[in-house]
């Protein structure tokens, strides 16, 4: 079963930014070492960072199919700051992966407990059952 | 694949020739794990040689004495951690490897002995299925990685990772016991079932180009009923992935969508694959086998044998799911058994009996019982009832083609609703 999880931060610039540097070389230490458990498990299918909500484009088609740009949507409160794609044996399993992302160290190095949203990823294969 | 294409017949050669090299090689030196790599670096090495060069006279021959140079490095460089040396061995002298080493010709063939290995109790089921299709199959792990759309790296950990979890638990490379060989075997079975299921689900399409896991485990499955012919549940396996298989070309549209038995074109059906499928289950029949596989087998075949839906044995069929719900009481086969006595009886006698299912937590949260209800609704005339159980239904699978299988049900019982 494969799942995305979504690891959400509050809109505007990364609070990361203005942290200590222990805190950052923490939080940094804290999310290879999980990446590197999951590649190890051969859970890990894919991630990413994504670079600040700023510098979000939102984009749109006019009637001759070029794009209209804009900034991002004001009233957004959070915004995608980093995905995985794991390939796991159970639910169970990707929620507690989750729960680890969740629990990365903020500041104070004290877990962060982001919120971090799990969707099971839709299969094309074709099944007889 | 095209039968002159020297490359794919080098291919063909490689993956028929891996289990006996293998067997050979973790024989001699009693480490299946650092036998496996040596096997498929030789494999590789091979490859690169053979589609370009005439084949070496004795092929089996020039694997395993390639392989066992490169087992013989490795402990070598173990000891001396000398890596310079071993990293440099393709490039030279597995290219001039001599065909000195003269395998056999009693050589024992180990194909069963590694199916034993690679599908080990103490493996999860996706690693078993990783080494089998190393290991036995001979694919390499980029073939396998792309056929389960994974990233290399990810397949390559996997496989690391299951022999490194055979070597802790050490198993002797032998047959098991008396024992446990029973349920050994079943292991091995499910494995080249769930390997042929993988590639049937996903062989539409876009996905052509992958590596043919169902034919795949088709081969693997003739292996093991040619070393093991009188187990009926081994010739029922087989007999199920071919009379499966012979639907292939008719079960997807041009742009992929999933065509429902009952609406598919049977004249596509591979008539041979289901006279060739139809023998091995009456063969394992008549040897009095009644395993999960030759009823499943059975059931196939009444399916295929049928020149629609109407004409369908159904009465048969339901008989068999009673059967097999004996034998190998699970959610699913209870829910089958449902939809036949549905098709043998009355849609409402079916939708009775799907009520028992309501409770079972595996079904409960699952889509398959709103979309079977659905289909029995439908049937009954409850067509206001069908449509929101095909919404359920779409709502909860986890599957593309069959979310838009559901979603385009639902929408055409509305247009005639409206």
């Amino acid at each position: 079963m494969k799942y995305i999880l979504m690891m959400n931060a509050p809109s505007g610039p990364y609070q990361i930014f203005s942290w200590k540097k222990e805190a950052i070389q923490a939080h940094v230490d804290y999310m290879m070492r999980l990446n590197k458990q999951l590649t190890e498990a051969g859970e890990m299918l894919a991630g990413e960072a994504l670079t600040e909500p700023d510098q979000a484009i939102l984009v749109k088609a006019d009637d001759n199919r070029l794009p209209i740009t804009d900034g991002v949507f004001p009233e957004s409160k959070e915004f995608l700051a980093g995905f995985w794609i794991v390939e796991v044996e159970s639910k169970a399993r990707a929620l507690a992966i989750a729960a680890e992302v969740s629990c990365a160290p903020g500041p104070d190095g004290k877990p962060l407990k982001m919120a971090v949203e799990v969707r099971e990823v839709m299969t094309s294969c074709h099944s007889d059952q | 694949m095209d039968e002159t294409d020297p490359a794919a017949n080098v291919e063909r050669l490689l993956r028929e020739l891996t289990p006996q090299a293998l067997g050979i090689v973790a024989r001699r030196f009693e480490d299946f794990s650092a036998a496996e790599d040596a096997v498929q670096e030789a494999l590789i090495a091979a490859h690169a040689q053979w589609t370009t060069n005439p084949l070496p006279k004795h092929p089996l021959g020039w694997l395993v004495a390639v392989a066992c140079r490169r087992m013989t490095d490795h402990i070598r460089s173990e000891v001396a951690r000398r890596n310079r040396e071993t990293d440099t061995y393709l490039d030279g002298p597995a290219v001039l490897a001599p065909d000195i080493y003269r395998v056999a010709i009693d050589e024992p063939d180990d194909t069963l002995l590694l199916l034993f290995m690679c599908c080990h109790p103490s493996l999860s089921t996706a690693s078993a299925i990783a080494l089998t299709l190393r290991a036995v199959g001979g694919l390499t792990t980029a073939e396998i990685a792309s056929a389960f759309l994974v990233p290399a790296s990810t397949m390559g950990q996997r496989i690391s990772r299951a022999k490194e979890t055979i070597k802790a638990s050490n198993p002797p490379f032998r047959t098991p016991d008396e024992s446990e060989r029973a349920s050994r075997l079943s292991a091995v079975l499910r494995v080249l079932y769930l390997i042929f299921n993988e590639g049937y689900a996903a062989s539409s399409g876009s996905l052509v180009h992958r590596v043919d896991l169902s034919g795949e485990a088709i081969r693997l499955a003739r292996k093991t009923h040619r070393l093991l012919p009188n187990n009926g549940e081994v010739a029922g396996l087989l007999a199920l992935m071919l009379l499966t298989d012979a639907r292939r070309s008719a079960r997807a549209g041009k742009s992929g969508e999933l065509i429902p038995l009952d609406e598919q074109d049977r004249s596509l059906w591979n008539q041979d694959l289901i006279r060739e499928g139809k023998a091995l289950v009456e063969s394992s029949l008549r040897q009095g086998a009644v395993g999960e596989y030759s009823l499943q087998a059975a059931i196939a075949a009444l399916h295929d044998e049928a020149p629609g839906t109407d004409e369908t044995d159904w009465p048969q069929i339901h008989a068999l799911y009673q059967v097999l719900y004996r034998i190998s009481p699970s959610p699913m086969v209870a829910l089958n058994r449902a939809i036949a006595l549905a098709m043998a009886d009355t849609p409402q006698a079916g939708l009775k009996e799907l009520e028992t299912l309501d409770s079972d937590p595996q079904l409960r949260h699952s889509h398959r019982l709103d979309a079977a209800r659905a289909h029995l609704l439908e049937r009954a005339g409850q067509i206001e009832a069908a449509i929101t159980l095909y919404q359920a239904a779409a709502a909860r699978t986890s599957n593309l083609p069959e979310r838009n299988y559901l979603i385009l049900r639902a929408a055409k019982l509305r247009s005639h609703v409206n």
